[in-house]
């Protein structure tokens, strides 16, 4: 600061000011004295709701604070406490944010394309699918040659709360930072009047943040906006009869030593979640065994196996079933198949067999939706499959290693007539499963978010709003319609043109 | 004794949450001036607390200055176990209301001294200048609280261990299995409502006809210890049909014979 009369008049009413304000601070964080005994992170209220809890719609509000569900019995009588924020829900339905188990790409990405920027492609995605109300996703890898699966798998770094993408806050960061720095550093600030009403809405805004809250604001811009379990490999582990849309070239059996064998195809297993293989391969049974134990969900599919081989991958830890009807042999009254799974009396007690199904109305025919459902409903998890081109018009794309043409809402390999994935969204899915289906709502949604949370072994956390559950939420109307989308309690999307929550 | 003979279960939940909310609003609380209410749990006051809540948001009333005690809660069983009356009262009131939880007051059925929290129960009572008006119902053993037959007329707050009936009665609320319901509660004594500035006694049903008439026709007896209000100078009791099944014709007719004079009561205040 130079020196002149002037500029000492500045420098004193600045001191004043100083003083004044950094002594409003101190009333103002006083004033309002905690109402919370346990945290002072904010509460926020949803109020005017059907939430989905204990498999029924119930007219109920929901209660959120630092990212997951609160318990407003135990705040109202333990903590004394009540909430900061109501947010009006005009009549939606909440429900636990969406879990896509299969989804190869979308909006152009395709994830088994080795990129320069996997993690970019991947968060892309997934900002692009809370439109669907997706919250938590497997990206998949069809059958690939190594060297793909070892550029991209490590490329994402799986921790405990998942991946982490962009955040997303509302004011101005930097002006705030600056407010961090010392007291007389703030009188410097405070020239103009935009200053003072900055300053004034910090003020306003400490009421309701502790300190460790503002830190984690300015420590890191980032926010989680989706959580990825991990992967999800497709292959290449395969039967050549059931490729698919899959590239003959890359596909692999086991040879003498399954599991060997799998980690040099995939480099690594550290970032995966789930891998689907067929059982009748020689030398599975280990790599099952093994998969299970690593906590790696292992699931069947394009295959040939009959009923016992798949009965005996169940009893080694296999646990959901690829797309379901596609990609392996029809039913068959005297050999099921794999299909015979869903009424397996074979299936280990305690333990539920699911299978993921593409109800997008063309890679099954509702009446064989039907049947599955009706035979084992609580095991049926709604994937959409979904492939780059998924978000994209029609026309020539890349999967994988191949190319796919769209036609309307049908997805062939170029040239032929093999579907090779789907184009349907995740709530496309969900409402024609209901309707298809005839199922009840909270049937049609738990097909998209319990159960595919508890395939996962994620259930305590994730697909559900019970207490202590992470507060991802998506919100629906009747028609079940997406209208918003919620990870950790925050608004992470919302339609536009409606006024609602 | 007011008594106010109404058709239905409906009908008395009505009124008494009318007779409530008029109470209020009479007394005009504010930040410095609290309305103390005395509130039970069970399924007779089910129907006057949804039409309260009912009444809170059309913004007739608001329960931000108002203090609550409860009667009674059982020893032994979680706080938050769903036949808990704590989970009542937060089920069927406070959370769809707006009062603040500093300013509810049940008794800690797991307290680590029950005695204690007996007293200081009472000496919050007396902090908070006493009850306004204390709302009750009746066992079909004519109890009020936990006050079972034979419970001293003069009792304070304390623990009781409960009578075979109410445990029968109770057992409804825990699938059936008399096993599972608590034998112990805490409860505020007849004293102890006694002392509150008005009482409203709610009572429905023909179970209930029996004790309504030793309540009011016959005579003060610890065997019946709601009869003990006809000793108070401020009581209204609101019934149903059913429930004076056991009482003489002439004191029906001449209460039903002052329903216009006591209707009056619950006619909406006039505005400000």
């Amino acid at each position: 600061y130079s020196t002149g009369t002037g500029n000492y008049f500045v420098w004193s009413v600045s001191s004043l000011l100083t003083c004044l304000f950094s002594s409003l601070t101190f009333i103002f964080l006083d004033w309002m004295p905690s109402n919370k005994s346990v945290s002072d992170a904010p509460i926020t209220q949803f109020v005017n709701c059907r939430i989905l809890r204990e498999h029924k719609l119930q007219r109920e509000d929901l209660w959120v604070r630092e990212g997951k569900i609160l318990d407003p019995e135990k705040l109202f009588f333990d903590e004394k406490g009540s909430a900061d924020q109501r947010v009006d829900c005009e009549g939606l339905i909440i429900a636990p944010g969406f879990i896509d188990v299969q989804i190869n790409g979308g909006y152009g990405i395709d994830f088994s394309q080795a990129t320069d920027d996997v993690r970019g492609g991947i968060a892309l995605v997934a900002k692009k699918i809370l439109e669907h109300g997706v919250t938590s996703f497997l990206p998949t890898l069809v059958t690939s040659p190594p060297d793909i699966y070892h550029k991209v798998l490590p490329e994402v770094k799986v921790h405990s709360g998942g991946m982490e993408g962009a955040g997303v806050l509302g004011f101005k960061p930097l002006r705030f930072i600056s407010l961090l720095y010392t007291v007389e550093d703030i009188s410097i600030q405070l020239i103009s009047v935009y200053d003072i009403m900055i300053f004034f809405q910090y003020l306003i805004f400490l009421k309701h943040l502790s300190f460790a809250n503002l830190l984690f604001l300015f420590s890191s811009t980032s926010l989680p906006l989706f959580h990825c379990p991990g992967f999800h490999l497709e292959g290449p582990f395969i039967s050549l009869e059931k490729k698919g849309a899959h590239p003959e070239q890359h596909l692999r059996s086991f040879l003498s030593d399954g599991m060997s064998d799998l980690i040099e195809t995939y480099g690594t297993l550290d970032n995966v979640a789930m891998v689907t293989l067929a059982p009748e391969l020689p030398n599975s049974q280990s790599v099952v065994r093994e998969l299970t134990q690593r906590g790696i969900t292992v699931s069947l599919g394009h295959s040939v196996a009959n009923l016992s081989q798949a009965e005996d991958a169940v009893r080694y830890g296999a646990s959901f079933i690829t797309h379901l009807f596609n990609a392996m042999l029809p039913f068959h009254h005297r050999d099921p198949g794999i299909v015979g799974l869903l009424t397996s009396d074979q299936v280990p007690q305690g333990r539920t067999v699911f299978y993921g199904m593409i109800a997008d109305g063309i890679h099954t025919n509702p009446a064989a939706l039907r049947i599955a459902h009706r035979a084992h409903p609580t095991g049926l998890v709604l994937v959409t499959d979904a492939i780059a081109a998924m978000g994209l018009p029609p026309g020539r794309h890349t999967l994988g290693q191949q190319v796919i043409e769209i036609q309307g809402l049908h997805a062939y390999v170029a040239g032929t007539k093999t579907l090779c994935g789907s184009i349907a969204t995740m709530d496309m899915c969900v409402r024609h499963f209901k309707q298809a289906s005839g199922c009840r709502v909270e049937e049609a949604l738990e097909a998209a978010s319990l159960h595919p949370a508890q395939l996962l072994g994620i259930s305590h956390a994730k697909g559900i709003l019970d207490y202590g559950g992470d507060a991802d939420l998506v919100l629906l109307d009747d028609a079940l319609n997406v209208r918003a989308t919620y990870i950790a309690g925050q608004e992470v999307w919302r339609k536009l043109h409606h006024h609602n929550c | 004794m007011k008594l106010i003979i109404l058709n239905d279960y409906d009908q008395v939940g009505e009124w008494a949450a009318k007779y409530i909310r008029n109470k209020i609003l009479r007394f005009n609380p504010g930040p410095a001036r609290f309305f103390i209410l005395g509130l039970p749990t069970g399924g007779t006051p089910l129907g006057c607390y949804k039409k309260l809540i009912e009444f809170y948001r059309n913004g007739e009333i608001s329960f931000k200055y108002v203090k609550t005690f409860n009667m009674d809660e059982y020893v032994g069983i979680p706080r938050n176990h769903p036949e808990s009356y704590h989970s009542f009262m937060w089920n069927n009131f406070f959370k769809h209301i707006d009062i603040q939880s500093e300013n509810t007051h049940i008794l800690d059925g797991n307290a680590a001294n029950l005695i204690e929290e007996c007293d200081s129960f009472e000496q919050k009572i007396k902090a908070a200048g006493g009850i306004d008006l204390f709302v009750g119902g009746i066992g079909p053993d004519g109890h009020i609280a936990f006050n079972e037959p034979g419970s001293s007329l003069m009792s304070r707050t304390r623990v009781k261990t409960l009578a075979q009936d109410t445990i029968l009665a109770n057992a409804r609320f825990f699938d059936g299995d008399m096993s599972k319901v608590p034998t112990m509660a805490l409860t505020v004594g007849v004293a102890t409502v006694m002392d509150a500035r008005e009482v409203m006694i709610l009572i429905t049903g023909a179970h209930k006809a029996f004790a309504l008439y030793k309540a009011i026709e016959d005579g003060v007896n610890h065997m019946w210890t709601v009869s003990a209000f006809q000793q108070h100078p401020q009581t209204v009791f609101v019934c149903d049909e059913d429930a004076t099944l056991e009482l003489r014709v002439k004191t029906v007719k001449y209460f039903k014979g002052m329903m216009h004079v006591h209707n009056k009561l619950v006619e909406p205040l006039p505005p400000k």
